[in-house]
């Protein structure tokens, strides 16, 4: 286990601190426990600490009016959450779930504030970490606004089919992230709108393809 | 019986999939991840996304069933 002040060390948010400024600030920082499924942040509501993952997994998620859910992204030790809310006063966009035993870190935003009054560095990193999640986020927007990604999901299952006369190989999720040249979660949404569509069916190892010509129809020409 | 694959060459131990299993299907075992998880394991394939060293998988066969 790392101490408090061996983990800032090592967050971008922190990143050129010297020792005494890192000593001082780590002062205003938190720990926080959770048990597996404890919530750590509701939507909606307006939580008003930055956190970042010490030990163990969060999970971000969303819930649909059908009560589906969707994971956003699992964020594991040394990845921060809950840090869009703490510039724009917003209310948290997700929910966060303990997956295990979870150990954060947080810091109340009356003090983040302070904080980015006092030391200058502190923006420049936070500005940085900001944008390089607004990159990740736009290119997860450019495959989430195009069906293409679906469709190249048909086209990896359609030909990777295990047809009994040629041996198939198994796949798992990141490799057909990899093959549709996107995010794993891309992926795992892309398989849930198919099995809705009843174009497939997902079994424990197995991901059952109920209607072939369906799925073909899914496949756009070009792919 | 399928189980998820563990590469005992990429896994160093740190655990986070024994974290995340919601059926308890994972142990550390002298530093290295093993499945106990038997009929248990869903192959949810949190334990895959989790996984920063990609050292353990839930591959899936591709089949045809329109019956």
């Amino acid at each position: 286990m790392t101490s408090k002040l061996d983990f800032l060390k090592t967050s971008p948010f922190f990143a050129g601190f010297s020792a005494a400024n890192l000593e001082t600030l780590s002062q205003r920082v938190f720990e926080k426990r959770l048990a597996r499924g404890e919530m750590a942040l509701n939507e909606g509501a307006y939580a008003g600490a930055l956190f970042f993952v010490a030990e163990g997994v969060v999970k971000l998620f969303k819930t649909s009016i059908e009560g589906k859910e969707q994971i956003i992204s699992l964020m594991r030790p040394g990845e921060s959450f809950n840090d869009v809310p703490m510039f724009d006063r917003g209310p948290a966009p997700v929910n966060a779930q303990a997956l295990g035993a979870v150990m954060l870190y947080g810091i109340q935003r009356e003090d983040l504030d302070i904080m980015l009054k006092q030391y200058p560095e502190l923006s420049q990193n936070v500005i940085r970490v900001l944008a390089h999640r607004i990159r990740y986020l736009i290119t997860l927007v450019e495959d989430l606004s195009f069906r293409s990604v679906v469709s190249r999901v048909a086209k990896i299952l359609l030909k990777n089919l295990d047809d009994q006369v040629s041996p198939a190989p198994r796949l798992t999720q990141r490799d057909m992230a990899a093959m549709a040249g996107t995010a794993r979660e891309v992926v795992s949404r892309s398989l849930k709108y198919l099995e809705d569509e009843k174009l497939i069916e997902i079994r424990r190892h197995q991901i059952a393809i109920r209607n072939k010509k369906g799925l073909e129809q899914i496949v756009e020409p070009g792919f | 019986m399928l189980t998820p694959q563990i590469d005992r060459e990429k896994c160093d131990g740190c655990g986070l999939c024994v974290g995340v299993c919601q059926n308890n299907g994972l142990e550390m075992r002298s530093e290295v991840v093993v499945f106990v998880g038997g009929d248990a394991c869903t192959w949810c394939g949190l334990c895959e996304a989790v996984c920063p060293l990609d050292a353990i998988s839930c591959p899936f066969d591709i089949i045809l069933d329109e019956s």
